[in-house]
């Protein structure tokens, strides 16, 4: 089974947000919810790097070993998932999630977050693939038809990458090889521990 | 002639020096961006520095959330440590010692007893208003602790045997009933405070009630007024501790009021290691005044304790109140209040 991975390409990246506009799209998420966002980081200043970020579905993921209900599971495929039938909305996962990526459809106060949400690396959730109640709870499952998700799929400059982790890996490193530089891949030491070198 | 043709020259460097410099200047950049274009930027050295630093990499963002603006924020992990290791251990430790404790403790020393024996006279401890103020803040403590440990070891004791279903429902509720209920506690802790304090002040007969061991642990009653030492103890952990627990679950039950997520998660820790420790005094407290000790829970229950009781255990508070004659002679006839 494929360990499946994203991996930005800061220096392709020209914040076009696509990816995110394609993602709310694809999945109708709700306002305020925001599954993947381009951050700049360095803006207007020597060493600006746009960055698409959302849910890195990590090893040993900190949302998962703070749930109180043990909501998240982890696909064959390494996807992290959660079940929003069992989510209580506290937040934690938020609190222990090192790329702020779980997200709550309500402000919040007296703790009525509403269900966790959070990208789900187009692959739906627990309920039966491509069922209606699958789409409105966690949006379109791709991957059940053999795809990858669309935020990187559709990726305009290529910038962003989605696949088995050994496999975008080596895409990076032959990029870097060939024209010269390249600013690695972000958050893959905090998500898994490890760099895209190797 | 000779000297003309220097002059020249030298104008003519003068001039074209800060030229060549500017050339150079131009010059030196664009060189530099042939092996490093737009700067030089290492997302792994970044995030190394980061996770050492325990910062945060955050930037410039166009949605309007701007918390979203943070792109790698590694103190989650410190958080998450807290939480799944520190906590668990800290919180098992007080609750279950406090309770293995307890049990050695009433195996050993038994139930405290009235020395003189029930003398069928009572004298009013608590009035109505004490009484109740004091429930409020129990009952309401209780749910938030038992709420709050399930969110800590509830997925390790009690999923595994409602299953996830019924877990969830149960925790759900549990979470609200967990932020209503802080409004009665905390305006329980307040009316406490301003019923109790002027009893509760240390004096230099706690220092002797301590030498002496209580009455519980030594022999003998040492002097004391309306509160001994331990209930003072008792008083302050829950006034102190109780303020400091609410106003760590308020930054909790309003997100981002103010606070970031740093914030919060340190909200989270101050909260859960008093709240944990509070469960282990209050452990302590139940204990002494329900099974711990004859008579005690009269105070609380029915408000009027037998005098005898309240000779051995606050016998300058019970000369007080005898003086000023409030003792009803027929056992569980109702006094009227001390005041």
């Amino acid at each position: 089974m494929a360990r499946m991975k994203f991996l930005c390409d800061a220096d392709r990246c020209i914040e076009c947000n696509a990816c995110v506009t394609a993602c709310k799209n694809e999945h109708e998420v709700p306002w305020g919810i925001n599954r993947r966002r381009v951050v700049t980081i360095n803006d207007g200043k020597p060493g600006e790097r746009s960055i698409s970020m959302a849910c890195m579905h990590c090893t040993d993921a900190p949302c998962a070993a703070v749930c109180p209900v043990s909501c998240f599971y982890t696909t064959a495929d390494a996807i992290v998932l959660h079940d929003k039938d069992l989510c209580i909305g506290c937040g934690y996962c938020f609190f222990a999630c090192p790329f702020g990526a779980p997200q709550y459809p309500r402000v919040g106060n007296f703790g009525g977050r509403g269900k966790m949400d959070k990208c789900t690396y187009c692959a739906g959730g627990p309920q039966e693939d491509n069922s209606r109640v699958e789409y409105t709870q966690y949006g379109a499952n791709r991957i059940a038809e053999g795809k990858l998700p669309l935020c990187a799929e559709m990726c305009s400059t290529k910038a962003l990458l989605a696949g088995d982790g050994d496999m975008i890996a080596t895409i990076y490193r032959e990029r870097v090889q060939k024209r010269g530089y390249g600013s690695g891949a972000w958050g893959w030491r905090t998500a898994y521990r490890m760099t895209v070198a190797g | 002639m000779r000297a003309l043709r220097f002059l020249s020259l030298a104008l003519a460097l003068s001039v074209a020096a800060p030229l060549l410099a500017l050339a150079l200047g131009v010059s030196a950049p664009a060189l530099a961006q042939q092996g490093t274009p737009r700067g030089v930027v290492s997302a792994e050295d970044l995030e190394a520095a980061t996770l050492r630093q325990g910062g945060i990499i955050s930037g410039r963002i166009t949605i309007p959330d701007a918390a979203q603006g943070n792109l790698i924020q590694p103190e989650g992990k410190a958080w998450r440590d807290f939480h799944n290791v520190t906590l668990a251990w800290v919180g098992g430790i007080a609750v279950l010692g406090m309770l293995g404790v307890l049990i050695m403790f009433y195996m050993t020393r038994g139930k405290v007893m009235v020395n003189g024996g029930m003398s069928g006279r009572t004298i009013t401890r608590f009035n109505l208003l004490e009484r109740a103020n004091h429930w409020m803040v129990a009952g309401s403590f209780i749910v938030l602790g038992l709420t709050g440990l399930n969110l800590t070891f509830g997925r390790h004791v009690l999923l595994p045997v409602v299953g996830p279903y019924t877990f969830t429902a149960i925790s759900e509720w549990g979470k609200i009933a967990h932020n209503y209920l802080s409004f009665p506690f905390t305006l329980g802790i307040v009316v406490m405070l301003l019923l109790w304090a002027k009893d509760n002040i240390p004096g230099r007969l706690d220092i002797e009630w301590f030498k002496k061991g209580g009455g519980i642990v030594g022999k003998g009653h040492p002097d004391s007024k309306r509160f001994n030492a331990g209930q003072k103890m008792i008083f302050w952990i829950t006034v102190l501790g109780g303020a400091a627990v609410a106003v760590s679950g308020y930054l909790l039950i309003f997100p981002f009021q103010g606070t970031d997520v740093a914030d919060m998660q340190l909200a989270h820790i101050i909260h859960a290691l008093i709240s944990v420790l509070m469960i282990a005094a209050i452990l302590g407290h139940i204990y002494i005044g329900s099974v711990g000790m004859e008579g005690a829970f009269d105070a609380m229950g029915s408000g009027q304790v037998d005098v005898n009781w309240a000779k051995e255990h606050h016998n300058l508070w019970t000369a007080e109140q005898l003086a000023k004659g409030g003792v009803s002679g027929a056992p569980g006839a109702q006094a009227k209040p001390a005041e």
